[in-house]
């Protein structure tokens, strides 16, 4: 009974891993297929799908939207999430867990909501879509995030250091600057890697949010509209290694903190 | 430092990511609901107030309809979804040894780091009628023509039960290793089998991470346009889909700020269903 029972219990893990890595997989697999259409039976493998991506101007200037969007709204997230995590977990300020309430709760609702609301702001305020018009919408949905992270790593023993750097004669800025920040370092790459991802994804804002310039997700839906092809898999794939490559960086970053 | 003059630091530091939070949150959505009690005349925004929007959204049936195909589609994915997810945590965190818990977790939520579109897409190949599925069925010799996977509500299902099973192992099996084993050995030593001890111990305290896990999977459904538009077909819309149509075909901006605030207010209500359980502060 007991042998039994264990045996399901692999063949379950075995299955949902099945289920689970599928789509990646056959996404991954068929953007090596040596021909037109990226479904079985499998053909190559060949690099000439990605040699065309590559060689693909829009989607390459979409890439390279796309990493400065992530890059700038992730610094600007972590920075407003820093400081304001600094002051609610510093100073006891009237009204901590309303304002608390309100610096968390972009996280609940829904992206193209958001997205509407943004659009209809800027749309009455006369203001010309951009990539940097999107890179609001995504600061607001990485701010709680970075905000939280940061707000949940400053335990009493960081508020204990910051006091002596003060008591030692430090200035605010020098304390901010040599003692909570790299006191918060893991905690701080974490949320920006974290930030970047969410929005290096992201679809609804930068598809609603741009206009000429777009961000790769964008550019990759277009593509879609003609139909399926090793191209889209090709790029996908690059997308997502990209992805997997932060996020290891973050349990590297993560597993370190909690070696130490 | 005085206090005064504390609170007053305290202030300065918060006061930029409360001024971009009002700014292009707050205000946003406040034009939003104002938005949505105008009405569109011609080209026209008519400033209410009114209820106009919120009346015809209830009246017309293919705009209800949208409504109801959310909450249907979502309802069967936070189900299914838990189904699934809850073995495959407990596994995890009581089969799998420790030291491997780590990887298999991280390999188990891997596809979760590719873009929406993209694990769409790849939803779209293994279902499609040359596809991967298709391909193994008429290789086995299970079926003779290819079956219509893609473009149905079960493709539409089957994408997001993909992406929340992993996002609630992830967040069950954060539950299941913070329990005690503790727990487990006392109810077998009172005499309780395993289905018992798993009944009335291990689920229960396990449920608000179970409640928290399901109620994300609701709002995130709730508010998807890219997994039914890529994977749905056309034959029936979602509420996200009947609001990116508003914005699309007419620029009908009061009509889509309604929409958009009757689905907040949609998952508000769930909010409050399962209110007792939730910590949001968790998630």
């Amino acid at each position: 009974m007991t042998r039994a029972w264990h045996l399901l219990g692999w063949v379950y893990l075995a299955l949902a891993f099945g289920f689970i890595l599928l789509p990646v997989g056959v996404l991954v697999l068929f953007s090596f297929q040596d021909g037109r259409l990226p479904v079985p039976p499998f053909r190559g493998p060949s690099l000439r799908w990605y040699a065309d991506v590559l060689a693909d101007r829009r989607l390459m200037a979409g890439l390279g939207n796309s990493l400065l969007v992530a890059s700038v709204s992730a610094t600007v997230a972590l920075g407003l999430g820093f400081l304001a995590a600094v002051g609610l977990a510093r100073h006891r300020l009237p009204g901590a867990a309303l304002l608390r309430l309100v610096l968390i709760a972009p996280m609940t609702v829904s992206y193209l909501i958001i997205a509407l609301g943004l659009l209809s702001l800027y749309n009455r305020a006369g203001v010309g879509l951009s990539l940097w018009t999107a890179g609001v919408g995504h600061v607001v949905i990485n701010l709680p995030l970075c905000f939280a992270i940061l707000y949940a790593a400053m335990g009493p023993h960081l508020r204990a250091a910051e006091r002596a750097a003060r008591d030692l004669g430090a200035g605010e800025a020098a304390v901010l600057w040599h003692v909570t920040a790299p006191m918060l370092a893991p905690a701080l790459l974490a949320a920006w890697f974290l930030a970047f991802t969410f929005s290096w994804d992201e679809f609804i804002i930068a598809f609603l949010l741009t206009r000429f310039d777009v961000t790769l997700p964008v550019e990759i839906w277009s593509l879609l509209r003609s139909g399926i092809s090793p191209r889209a898999n090709a790029i996908g794939s690059l997308v997502f290694l990209v992805s997997v490559v932060v996020v290891m960086v973050v349990q590297l970053v993560a597993l370190r903190r909690t070696r130490r | 430092m005085s206090p005064k003059a504390g609170t007053r630091q305290g202030w300065g530091f918060v006061a930029p990511a409360l001024l971009w939070t009002a700014a292009f949150f707050v205000a946003p959505f406040a034009l939003m609901v104002w938005l949505s009690l105008s009405r569109l005349e011609g080209r026209t925004v008519v400033p209410g107030p009114g209820l106009d929007n919120y009346i015809r959204f209830f009246t017309e049936p293919s705009l209800l309809r949208g409504l109801v195909v959310s909450l249907e589609i979502t309802a069967v994915v936070t189900v299914v979804s838990v189904a699934l997810a809850y073995p495959l945590a407990a596994i995890i965190a009581f089969r799998v040894p420790r030291r491997w818990q780590r990887v298999v977790l991280v390999l188990a939520i891997l596809p979760f780091w590719t873009s929406y579109v993209v694990r769409s897409y790849a939803w779209l190949l293994v279902l499609g009628q040359g596809g991967a599925v298709n391909a193994a069925l008429m290789g086995l010799g299970i079926t003779e023509a290819p079956l219509q996977l893609s473009a149905t509500r079960f493709a539409t299902v089957t994408g997001f039960v993909h992406f929340f099973v992993m996002l609630l192992t992830l967040t069950i099996y954060a539950n299941l290793v913070q329990l005690s084993p503790n727990y487990a050995r006392a109810a077998a030593d009172l005499g309780a089998g395993r289905v018992a001890t798993f009944v009335h111990v291990i689920l229960p305290l396990t449920l608000p991470g179970v409640v928290t896990g399901a109620f994300l999977t609701f709002v995130l459904c709730m508010g998807d346009y890219i997994t039914p538009q890529i994977l749905g077909g056309n034959r029936e819309l979602t509420l996200p889909q009947l609001i990116m149509m508003q914005l699309g075909r007419r620029g009908d901006f009061p009509m889509a700020s309604a929409m958009a605030v009757i689905l907040m207010a949609v998952v508000s209500l769930a909010y409050l269903a399962c209110a007792r359980w939730l910590r949001v502060e968790r998630i």
